[in-house]
């Protein structure tokens, strides 16, 4: 099996200062693999050179497109990334503000990506975006109102239909559910779980939550000062962690 | 005949970091197999390895030394996706506690590992509803989240999802503690049926009773505790 | 008047400008940066529009100018009044007879030809800018052919209020490569952005100058349901009974009594004169 993505040796650093150094992974379709650390670990800055929106210094981000088969992301040219960014690519942010246009209505934000790659039938969008906010849980009422209007569940599940709308493969989300109340963070996580599982995505998480990627990730890639000190199934490295920063993590956040 | 679960020469210890990187040794030298449609109970006291060792075979914990082949894959060599697909197919692991996510209700939680192997939606449902009434989980309970259940309804949701799909290689670790004897029964029924049904079964059971029934053999972990020399 | 160069501008910004018409007409609806000058007139009154004309403008040529489609404004007649005193020109309010004409809110409803140039007085050249803040953001947009968000705004309107409810500065898209803004025209007149004149933009405050040559495809852009319409109101002209002319409500009295005239006075001037 080809992998989806296959990451090697990606480094970035801040001057003089370490991003994340030669970091290397393979992800294969239907995988969700989460990227645990503490804060400065390294985990958001790899995430974003993953998904585009940094430049590494080093490396390769060859991603398996539907038309030409594997190809370093990182050579393609602008307007082919961006296109990947809108088609076969989601990104979830932690602040859906970041995420959603704040002064369009739902429907709009919805149908943005549908409308980039060429649909323009308004009824046909719409039925989809009435379709999406459904599956994410927000009444098709809500279809006209600004996201301003919404509650941060509400927003972030708005932004979750937003990235999926055009059947993506491979999800990037970072903390998504940071700053949301823990009852929720459950239907959240309940909710991407299944989206992941109907839809068959691929998917990477970044969070400092364990217990998130404990009931999200497949697989575990733990991150400390810019270097991967362990990878490995999620249950495996929280049940039974072999790198002194991972036994600490494990045993000063748990229990889940 | 070929075993489904061969073990040899298996080690594991712990090596605690935070706590002056202290070693302990756990395992050492184990060796056993397991046939299809055979039935092995781990036994040995308290704290001589019995979870330790089903862990491992569930890759769970990871090996220091030795091979463990299930269905003939070495688990301590795998990639992580072989072991994913491993547990979706091949190997079963009945704990005895219900890890699921909230608000996803009981008749999903028991169907998932058939939705999982892509399975017709209609056949997985029938068949959790078939276990659930084995099981006797009352109806009105099924579209309800078992995160809120009594210990007992957990246990059974529990097995009904362990014996959902068909698995070739089963572990159980006390599948029928805190069960009452007419659900004991159901479950060591369970256990009869995976049997037959060729399954090659590792478990623990402080249930000296039921262990006699379904066990064909016993094997003392103690006997892999490590010497200290 | 020897006090200024001709037509106001200096012979050095005047290059500077064409430069930029030429890199325009070169990538039809591709907004150019220029060096926008201080003009004699606050910003808002046609100071892009002026600075093109200024430098589009030789002795010979005959300039109109229109705000709304009447020769008689303040803003019109202070810029034909301001090149007839810099640069001597000949003047005139009749469309056929000139070959400049600088524009604000209005194409002539006269079918213009080759020898003619429009010029239009733009506020806001960026079609994107109010969906998308970032002008680095919209430049990349242009640049990547990313128009999806120009849909968005039209799904807006449709959800909002039942149709396509943008009535003026409708988006186009030009040569079926750039989103642009035609300027807050009537969208009755985008179907004449196709011409056989060349169109120049002027945006001074934002410092930009696009064009549409001569016979370039303009597109409104639509929903396959919901496709553009040019319509306006259904009135024939109170004064020459024009039914294909672009008009203007005037109220005639405090106690609400209107009519709908001719935006074009001298479309309107001319069907009165031929008797129409």
């Amino acid at each position: 099996m080809t992998p989806l993505l296959n990451v090697q040796g990606l480094t970035k650093r801040y001057g003089g200062r370490i991003g994340c150094a030669d970091v290397s992974f393979q992800l294969y379709p239907g995988e969700v693999l989460g990227i645990v650390g503490e804060s400065g670990s390294g985990k958001s800055t790899l995430l974003n050179c993953l998904a585009g929106h940094l430049a590494p210094d080093a490396g390769e981000v060859i991603f398996d497109t539907r038309s030409d088969g594997p190809r370093d992301v990182l050579t393609m040219s602008e307007p082919e990334r961006r296109m990947l960014g809108r088609t076969d690519w989601a990104f979830v942010h932690q602040n859906p503000r970041d995420g959603l246009r704040m002064r369009i209505s739902a429907g709009g934000n919805v149908g943005e990506r549908l409308m980039a790659v060429g649909a323009h039938h308004y009824g046909a969008i719409r039925e989809k975006a009435t379709d999406w906010l459904g599956r994410v849980e927000i009444s098709a009422a809500r279809i006209d109102d600004r996201p301003s209007a919404f509650s941060g569940g509400m927003q972030q599940r708005l932004q979750i239909a937003r990235n999926l709308v055009t059947g993506p493969r491979l999800v990037f989300m970072d903390e998504p559910t940071g700053g949301l109340d823990v009852s929720v963070q459950a239907r959240l996580l309940d909710l991407i779980r299944g989206l992941v599982r109907r839809m068959g995505l691929s998917a990477i998480v970044v969070t400092h939550d364990l217990a998130v990627v404990r009931l999200l990730a497949d697989r575990l890639m733990v991150m400390k000062d810019g270097h991967v000190i362990e990878t490995g199934l999620t249950d495996q490295v929280l049940d039974d962690p072999q790198a002194p920063y991972t036994q600490l993590l494990v045993s000063s956040v748990l229990q889940v | 005949m070929i075993p489904m679960i061969h073990v040899e020469n298996l080690a594991k210890n712990f090596v605690l970091h935070n706590q002056g990187s202290v070693a302990i040794p756990v395992l050492a030298g184990a060796s056993f197999a397991v046939a299809p449609g055979e039935c092995v109970a781990l036994i040995g006291e308290s704290g001589a390895g019995k979870s330790t060792v089903m862990r491992i075979l569930y890759g769970n914990y990871l090996a220091q030394g030795g091979t463990v082949r299930i269905g003939g894959l070495d688990i301590t060599q795998a990639e992580p996706r072989e072991i994913l697909a491993l547990r979706r197919e091949t190997l079963g692991y009945v704990s005895q506690f219900l890890r699921v996510v909230p608000r996803v209700p009981t008749l999903e939680v028991v169907a998932e590992p058939l939705l999982a192997l892509g399975r017709p939606e209609d056949e997985a449902m029938a068949r959790a509803r078939d276990l659930l009434t084995r099981l006797r989980i009352p109806e009105r309970l099924w579209a309800l989240s078992p995160t809120t259940f009594s210990g007992g309804e957990q246990q059974r949701v529990n097995i009904a999802r362990g014996f959902a799909h068909r698995y070739p290689a089963l572990l159980l670790d006390e599948p029928t503690a805190s069960l009452d004897a007419t659900n004991r029964e159901t479950v060591l029924h369970l256990i009869e049926e995976a049997k037959a049904g060729g399954a090659a079964i590792v478990g623990i059971f402080h249930d000296l009773e039921a262990r006699a029934r379904v066990a064909d053999r016993e094997i003392d972990v103690t006997e892999f505790t490590p010497r200290l020399t | 008047m020897n006090a200024y160069n001709f037509a106001y501008l200096d012979e050095q910004t005047k290059r500077m400008i064409r430069r930029a018409i030429l890199k325009g007409v070169a990538v039809p609806g591709y907004q150019v940066p220029f060096a926008s000058r201080e003009m004699p007139m606050p910003y808002g009154w046609g100071t892009g529009g002026v600075q093109v004309t200024a430098a589009c403008l030789t002795p010979e040529d005959t300039l109109k100018v229109i705000d709304q489609g009447a020769d008689d404004t303040t803003n019109a007649v202070s810029i034909r009044k301001f090149f007839e005193k810099t640069a001597g020109v000949a003047v005139t309010e009749k469309t056929g007879e000139a070959t400049i004409i600088q524009t604000r809110h209005r194409i002539p409803e006269q079918t213009l030809t080759e020898d003619q140039i429009l010029v239009y007085q733009v506020p806001i050249p960026e079609p994107l800018r109010f969906l998308e803040p970032s002008e680095v953001e919209t430049r990349k947009m242009h640049a990547l052919e990313d128009y999806g968000l120009m849909h968005v705004k039209l799904y807006e309107d449709i959800a909002r209020h039942g149709e396509i409810a943008t009535a003026y500065a409708y988006p186009v898209k030009v040569e079926g490569r750039y989103v642009m803004d035609p300027s807050p025209i009537p969208k009755f007149d985008n179907p004449k952005l196709e011409s056989a004149a060349l169109q120049l933009f002027g945006a001074g405050r934002e410092q930009r100058i696009y064009a549409v040559p001569p016979y370039t495809k303009v597109v409104s852009l639509d929903f396959d349901d919901y496709p553009f319409d040019p319509s306006k109101p259904a009135h024939p002209c109170a004064l020459c009974g024009a039914e294909d002319s672009y008009l203007d409500e005037v109220i005639t009295d405090d106690a609400g009594s209107r009519m709908f005239v001719c935006s074009d006075t001298d479309y309107c001037a001319g069907r009165r004169g031929d008797g129409a």
